[in-house]
C-alpha cells in the first residue's frame, strides 16, 4: 500500500506542473494577443510554456544545482591586495569612460551612477539593517522635488538646493520611520509601499505647488563656482565624485559600531536588544541615513533631467531599486554596485527586444530567487567583511 | 546587600499563569540557580528581568534602582545581560564580531567620528577588538575569531554566546540553560567556566532542568513549579526537601 502511494506522487504531481504551467502560459499569451496578433501569441504560449515546464522541472533538482554552483564570494575570489587593484582599476575605467564612449553611452553611465547611490541608500535599510523598503521611491521623489522647488521657487542654485534637499529629506525618512517601525516585517513592506504611493499621489495632485502630472521644468544646470557643467561629460565627473563620495562614506559607516549595530539588529533583534542595542533608534537611523541617499540621487537625478514630474517615482522604481539590491547581495557594497550597473546596463542592451526585456528581466530574477536567494555576489557572510 | 531584588513577581500570558508571585534575591558574587521542570516558568521570569516580557504583577529592583518595566536595551546597560536557552547568535557576523557587537554601549563615537576615522574613534575600535579577543581567550575560541558564527559546532556558539553576553561587562549574568544538548565532558566544560565567570567577579543567575548539574556549584538554589517558588535555599536544603523530590520524581516516589 505505502509502495504504492509513493509511486503514485510524483506522476500525479508533474501532470500538475505541465497542467499548471499550460494553463499559466495561455492566460499570458491571451494578455499578449491585443499587442502582437495571433500568430506572434501562439509562438508567445509555446515558448512561455517550454520555459515554464523547463523551470518548474529545475526546482526538483534545486539542491543539486544550487550545490553546483560555485559560491561566489567576492572576498574569495579575489583576495584583498587583488581586490584592491581591481577596484582601483575600476575607478579608473570609470574615470575614462567620457573619452572614448559616445553621448548615449555617458548618459546610461550618469544614470547608473545616480542607481548605484540609490541602491546603496537602499541597501543600508534592507540588507545592511534587515528592514524590507518597498517604497524607497518616495525618499528619492522627496529629495528629487524638494531640490526642484528649492531651485525654482526660492531660486536656490545646486550647491544650496542639494544640501537643503539632504536636509529635507532625511528629516523626511526620519518621520516616516517613526510611525512605521513599530510594525515588523511584511507589514512594514506593505506601509512603506504604502508610503511611496502616497508621496506619488501627493506630488501628482498638489497641483498648486508641484504643477501636478506636468512636472517642474525650467531648471538649471548646476554650476561650479560659476563654471555651469554644461557637458554630458562634466556631469558623469560630477556624479562620478558622488557616487564614490557616497560609497566612501557608506563603508565607513558599515565598520564602525553603528554598521554593527545595524546588523546585529537584523541577524536578531531581541538579542542585539539585551546586549544594550537601542534597536528603534538605529533603525530611525538607517531609514533617515538611506533617504540621505536617496536625495542625493534625486537631486542629481533633477539637475540632469532639468525637469521632474511624478512618473519618474512609481512602485516600479522603488522595485527597481530592492532588485539591484537583491541581485548584488544584500549588505554587500561591492555587490550592490554591481547589481545596479547590471540592472541599469542589461535593459539599455536589451533596448532591441524592447518587449521582451521585462519578461527577461523577471524570469531571471525568479531563477535568481530559487537559485542563488543570496545574490550574485553576496556570499553567504554579509558580514561586516562584505 | 542583595545585587538583585525580585518581589511578587507574576506574568499571565492570557489565561496562563506562566509564574505567580515569585520572589527571591539574589547576593553579589554568588552563582544562584533557578531549576524547576519544562515549561515552569524559568524563562519567563529571565524575560521578565530582561524586560523582553513586561510582568503583569510586582517589582524587580536592581542594585538599588527598580528596573521593573524598564526596556531591554536600558537594563542592559544597568548591567544585566543573559544568554539564551534557543542559542541567539548573530549568524552572518563573525564570531569576533558577535563579541563587539556587544561592547556597544560602552563605546561613544558617533557618525561623524566613524566616517573622519578620528584618534578617537581607532582608539576606540582598537580597544574593542583587543577586549573581543580576550573574551574569546576566557572561553576558549580564540581560534575561531574570523569564523562565521553560524558554522560554529554547537558547544562553542554556546560559548559564543556567553562570551557575548560576558562582553556586555554586566554585573550580573543570566545563563539560559547554558547546557542544553551537550554530553557529560561539555557539561563540565561550562560549569568550569560558570564557575571561572564568578571567580572573574560576576555574579551568575544560571537555569538548568537538571538539578544534578547544578548541585556542585550554586551557592544558592530556586525551585520553580508551574510558575510558582516551591522552595529556596542551599544546595543541601535542596536535596532534601520533599516538596522538591515530589515536583521531580512524582508523588508516588
Ligand atoms: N510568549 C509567550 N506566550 C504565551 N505563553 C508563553 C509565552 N512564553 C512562555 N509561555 C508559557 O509560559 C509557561 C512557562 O514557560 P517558560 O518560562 O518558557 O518555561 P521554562 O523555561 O521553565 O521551560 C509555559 O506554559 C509556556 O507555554
Ligand atoms: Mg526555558
Amino acid at each position: 500500500m505505502a509502495t504504492s502511494v509513493s509511486q503514485k506522487r510524483p506522476a500525479r504531481t508533474s501532470e500538475g506542473v505541465l497542467l499548471k504551467s499550460l494553463v499559466a502560459a495561455l492566460w499570458l499569451s491571451f494578455l499578449f494577443l491585443p499587442l502582437k496578433g495571433l500568430s506572434a501569441a501562439v509562438v508567445f504560449f509555446f515558448a512561455v510554456a517550454l520555459v515554464l515546464v523547463f523551470s518548474r522541472s529545475l526546482v526538483k533538482y534545486h539542491k543539486t544545482i544550487t550545490g553546483m554552483l560555485p559560491s561566489v564570494r567576492l572576498s574569495g575570489l579575489f583576495p584583498r591586495e587583488r581586490m584592491r587593484i581591481l577596484i582601483f582599476l575600476s575607478f579608473l575605467f570609470a574615470a575614462a569612460v567620457p573619452l572614448f564612449a559616445g553621448d548615449y553611452y555617458i548618459d546610461v553611465a550618469i544614470l547608473a551612477g545616480i542607481y548605484i547611490i540609490l541602491a546603496l541608500g537602499l541597501n543600508v535599510i534592507i540588507g545592511f539593517t534587515g528592514l524590507l523598503n518597498l517604497g524607497f521611491a518616495a525618499f528619492y521623489a522627496i529629495g528629487a522635488y524638494a531640490y526642484a522647488l528649492l531651485h525654482t521657487k526660492m531660486g536656490f542654485g545646486f550647491w544650496t538646493a542639494m544640501p537643503a534637499s539632504l536636509v529635507l529629506t532625511t528629516l523626511a525618512g526620519f518621520l516616516l520611520a517613526v510611525p512605521a517601525l513599530r510594525l515588523r516585517g511584511d507589514y512594514l513592506a506593505i506601509v512603506t509601499l504604502g508610503f511611496g504611493e502616497i508621496t506619488r499621489l501627493i506630488l501628482n495632485n498638489w497641483d498648486s505647488l508641484t504643477q501636478g502630472p506636468n512636472g517642474i521644468s525650467g531648471i538649471a544646470r548646476p554650476e561650479i563656482i560659476s563654471f555651469p557643467l554644461n557637458t554630458l561629460a562634466s556631469y558623469y565627473y560630477l556624479v562620478l565624485c558622488c557616487v564614490i563620495f557616497s560609497i566612501f562614506i557608506i563603508r565607513r559607516v558599515h565598520a564602525s559600531r553603528i554598521g554593527r549595530a545595524w546588523i546585529a539588529i537584523r541577524e536578531d533583534e531581541i538579542a542585539s536588544s539585551v546586549l544594550g542595542i537601542h534597536a528603534t533608534a538605529y533603525k530611525l537611523y538607517a531609514f533617515a541615513f538611506g533617504a540621505f541617499w536617496a536625495s542625493l540621487a534625486g537631486s542629481l537625478f533633477t539637475a540632469k533631467m532639468q525637469f521632474v514630474s511624478p512618473e519618474s517615482f512609481t512602485f516600479m522604481e522603488s522595485v527597481l531599486i530592492v532588485c539591484m539590491v537583491i541581485l548584488g547581495g544584500l549588505g554587500s557594497i561591492t555587490g550592490v554596485v554591481i547589481g545596479a550597473l547590471i540592472l541599469v546596463i542589461l535593459p539599455e542592451m536589451l533596448r532591441e527586444v524592447q518587449l521582451y526585456r521585462m519578461l527577461a528581466l523577471g524570469a531571471g530574477l525568479v531563477l535568481l530567487m530559487i537559485f542563488r536567494p543570496q545574490g550574485l555576489f553576496g556570499g553567504k557572510g554579509v558580514s561586516l567583511r562584505g | 546587600m542583595y545585587l538583585l531584588e525580585v518581589r511578587g513577581l507574576s506574568k499571565y500570558f492570557g489565561g496562563i499563569k506562566a509564574i505567580e508571585e515569585v520572589s527571591f534575591k539574589v547576593r553579589g558574587g554568588v552563582i544562584m540557580s533557578i531549576i524547576g521542570p519544562n515549561g515552569a516558568g524559568k524563562t519567563t521570569i529571565f524575560n521578565c528581568l530582561t524586560g523582553l516580557a513586561k510582568p503583569t504583577k510586582g517589582s524587580i529592583h536592581f542594585s538599588g534602582a527598580e528596573i521593573t518595566r524598564l526596556e531591554p536595551h536600558k537594563i542592559a546597560r544597568l548591567g544585566i545581560s543573559r544568554t539564551f536557552q534557543n542559542i541567539r547568535l548573530f549568524r552572518e557576523m563573525t564570531v569576533l564580531e558577535n563579541v563587539m557587537v556587544s561592547q556597544h554601549s560602552k563605546a561613544k563615537s558617533g557618525l561623524l567620528g566613524s566616517i573622519l576615522r578620528s584618534k578617537k574613534f581607532s582608539d576606540e575600535e582598537r580597544a574593542i577588538r583587543e577586549k573581543a579577543n580576550e573574551y574569546l581567550g576566557f572561553v576558549g575560541l580564540s581560534e575561531y575569531a574570523d569564523m562565521l558564527s553560524g558554522s560554529l559546532p554547537y558547544g562553542a556558539q554556546r560559548k559564543l554566546e556567553i562570551a557575548r553576553a560576558l562582553a556586555a561587562d554586566p554585573a550580573i549574568i543570566l545563563l539560559d540553560e547554558p547546557t542544553a544538548g551537550m554530553n557529560l565532558q561539555e557539561t563540565a566544560a561550562i560549569m568550569q567556566l560558570i564557575e571561572n565567570l564568578r571567580k572573574l567577579g560576576k555574579t551568575v543567575m544560571l537555569i538548568e532542568h537538571d538539578m544534578r548539574v547544578v548541585m556542585g556549584i550554586s551557592g544558592w538554589i530556586a525551585v520553580i513549579n508551574h510558575g510558582v517558588k516551591i522552595a529556596e535555599g542551599s544546595p543541601d536544603d535542596i536535596r532534601k526537601n520533599p516538596q522538591v523530590i515530589e515536583a521531580y520524581l512524582g508523588k508516588d516516589y
